[in-house]
């Protein structure tokens, strides 16, 4: 076991599926020899060569339609789109193309890609890289959707979406990549997609979260437990498809609960988590489902960032409001 | 001090323009005017494309008609891009891989999709779609100019494969405005994949005239600036197509990158079935002046010539498509009617994910009745 970063564990899961299948390539702008701008794929081009690991130019939407025909000609492509915040360059690729690969061709083709892509805020970048867009993915039919929230997480997920026969948005949270260290085996293991994981254990409330706010919730947590509340936080993990049974299974037994997302509340994540417990468990809630998101604003200037991301106090004053329902 | 430089930008690019003549080999007379550049073609082997071109004008005139009846859906007329179309993929092996737009459709059935699933496709149902093994085609791109970055991926698989092979595509004029063109041409470039990427300039995106496309004098030099060899050639002469399409899969075999080809061509018919009046945006002039050049006639005269084709021979072919596409209108009527439950079945490959299950279990029910 080794002490990782999540940034070190997607390194360590790169290079674990580029050695078991010769199949794998791993591109996008700067992968190559500087090792991508965070450091993600650092080392793989010297490893596994120019012709597994290589730079793509500057074009965002050249890069989605390369991933499609490679994965054609057999591949399994790892592209990188260096920001999420420029995933509108790729729209047509993603939802347009990938997404409707195996539905527009009757099933002969399908597209086992994975896109990887830093998102989301509170580390001050310039304008247009930070946004949290992972509801225009989960907005998509086709598409499956994962968020990490711990390096040992991170490195078991990107496996498994690299082989799953789907194409997959693997959104991986910058301010995440160096926040912390954990022990993460060397050897490969997976995690199943679509499957939550109970953090921590409550009968009192229960806190669905993913990405950053999963931190921000066991925070709150934490501090609600001081004040006699026994909170149940379930990292979701995988947004697109929603692991139903692990949130109504929690849900039943707590009987409230509030949904936390970095994106804005008009982004729907928490939406279609709050209508799914609503529509098969409402005779179980005793309060209304609430609500921590961002406000509905574009995503905002830098010196503006601390106040407008939710934090765990947002979630503890959110939190109380359905505990004193 | 001068307040200009002694720079001239604007001769470099009148230069760039000049050298980009059209490149012919039968005139509109049926003449060879360019004896040297002759492909290598048998007379089999020139007769087969006649014949295809011919059976491909009568598709064309069949599709319209089952198209007025509501026979068929979603058609794009071909008629007067036959040598475009038909003689660039005449110089391709089965091995190569097209990736055609939606007026592309003959390309991907003499590549052997079967007709009826060219007839499925165009009335909208998946099973025209699922090409058979061995068939390196698309289904027909909606989105201008996205099939040009994937053949810049199609093209890199086959390179790292080794495989001597290419991956060609088709836009039109229109097309060449898009931002994936420009990202398809310079991707393909850059990694110098085995592509040929060709427009079919047939003068108007639906309505829009090529003039109001682009400044560029040519469609052709875009490619240079992606740094690949580009050409412009007749899109009405067969045989021209035809050798300017090998040469590309040459050079692309032997690792030397991809190829850019402007072919100059008209469209007939209208954009599509779907209401369009060309009567609005071009007048009889135009047409009669394209009609000179049409690429049935002078090959036809080329071949009269060299005593290869007579109005017998022309029958047989006529008559052999409108019997095979009877055949296939009869088995895409045959084909069942596609179900929702079969095209969430299509959605992924695996397991579904739980939504889709649920959703898979009502669309049953209501199917069943």
């Amino acid at each position: 076991m080794a002490q990782m970063t999540m940034i070190q564990a997607i390194t360590d899961a790169l290079r674990t599926e580029l050695k078991n299948d010769e199949n794998v390539l791993v591109f996008g702008e700067d992968v190559g020899v500087n090792g991508g701008v965070f450091r993600a794929t650092d080392g793989l081009q010297k490893e596994f060569g120019v012709d597994r690991v290589f730079d793509t130019p500057l074009a965002e939407s050249g890069i989605g339609g390369l991933a499609i025909g490679l994965s054609l000609t057999g591949f399994r492509p790892v592209p990188e789109i260096q920001f999420f915040g420029f995933v509108y360059e790729v729209m047509d690729s993603i939802s347009g193309q990938l997404a409707r690969m195996s539905y527009r061709s009757g099933g002969v083709y399908n597209a086992p890609v994975t896109i990887r892509s830093p998102f989301g805020g509170g580390v001050h970048t310039p304008e247009m890289h930070s946004d949290s867009l992972e509801s225009l993915m989960t907005a998509q039919p086709g598409l499956t959707v994962v968020v990490p929230s711990t390096p040992y997480d991170a490195k078991g997920l990107l496996i498994s979406s690299i082989r799953d026969d789907n194409p997959v948005i693997f959104l991986e949270h910058l301010k995440l990549y160096r926040s912390f260290r954990e022990e993460v085996p060397e050897e490969e293991y997976t995690i199943p997609l679509g499957k939550a994981d109970v953090k921590r254990e409550g009968k009192d409330l229960t806190i669905i979260a993913y990405g950053l706010m999963v931190h921000e919730s066991l925070k709150a947590a934490e501090e609600l437990e001081k004040e006699g509340h026994a909170v149940e936080v379930i990292d979701l993990r995988t947004i697109q498809p929603l692991d139903i049974e692990t949130i109504i299974a929690s849900v039943k037994k707590t009987g409230r609960a509030i949904v936390v997302q970095e994106a804005q509340k008009q982004a729907g994540i928490a939406a279609n988590v709050v209508t799914e417990i609503t529509e098969r468990a409402i005779l179980h809630l005793e309060a209304p489902v609430l609500r921590v998101a961002a406000p509905d604003t574009v995503y905002p200037f830098p010196q503006a960032e601390s106040v407008w991301l939710p934090n765990f106090k947002d979630v503890m004053e959110t939190a109380k409001k359905v505990l004193e329902f | 001090m001068a307040n200009t430089t002694n720079l001239d930008p604007t001769k470099t690019l009148h230069e760039i323009e000049e050298k980009f003549e059209m490149f012919q080999i039968l005139n509109e007379e049926g003449k060879i005017v360019n004896e040297a550049a002759m492909p290598d073609l048998t007379d089999d082997e020139l007769v087969e494309l006649m014949s295809r071109m011919v059976y491909t004008r009568i598709l064309d005139q069949r599709s319209i008609s089952l198209n007025r009846q509501g026979r068929l859906g979603f058609y794009a007329p071909t008629a007067g891009q036959e040598a475009s179309q038909l003689a660039s993929q005449f110089a391709l092996e089965k091995e190569d891989w097209i990736l055609p737009g939606y007026r592309d459709v003959p390309q991907i059935v003499w590549h052997g999709l079967p007709l009826e699933k060219a007839f499925l496709f165009s009335r909208g149902h998946f099973v025209g779609n699922q090409v058979p093994e061995g068939v390196n085609v698309l289904a027909p791109q909606i989105i201008i100019g996205a099939q040009y970055i994937q053949t810049a991926g199609v093209a890199l698989g086959l390179q790292k494969r080794g495989e001597k092979a290419v991956a060609v595509t088709y836009t039109g004029d229109g097309g060449s405005s898009q931002g994936d063109f420009y990202e398809g041409i310079n991707f393909a470039g850059a990694f110098k994949s085995p592509a040929i990427f060709i427009v079919q300039n047939n003068q108007f995106a639906i309505s829009t005239p090529r003039e109001l496309q682009t400044a560029a004098k040519t469609i052709a030099q875009k490619g240079i600036a992606a740094g690949l060899p580009s050409v412009l050639v007749d899109g009405m002469d067969a045989l021209a197509v035809y050798a300017v399409t090998k040469q590309a899969r040459e050079r692309a075999i032997n690792g030397e990158g991809p190829t850019f080809i402007e072919t100059m061509c008209y469209r007939y018919g209208p954009h599509t079935m779907a209401g369009d009046d060309p009567t609005r945006y071009r007048t009889s002039d135009i047409d009669s002046e394209w009609a000179k050049k049409d690429p049935l006639v002078r090959f036809r005269k080329f071949l009269e010539d060299k005593g290869l084709w007579t109005e017998e021979k022309e029958n047989e072919v006529i008559e052999r498509a409108k019997e095979e596409i009877k055949v296939a209108i009869k088995k895409a009527d045959a084909t069942p009617k596609q179900k929702v439950t079969e095209l969430m079945d299509n959605m992924y490959k695996g397991d579904m994910p739980f939504n889709l299950k649920e959703q898979y279990e009502i669309y049953k029910e209501k199917e069943s009745k």
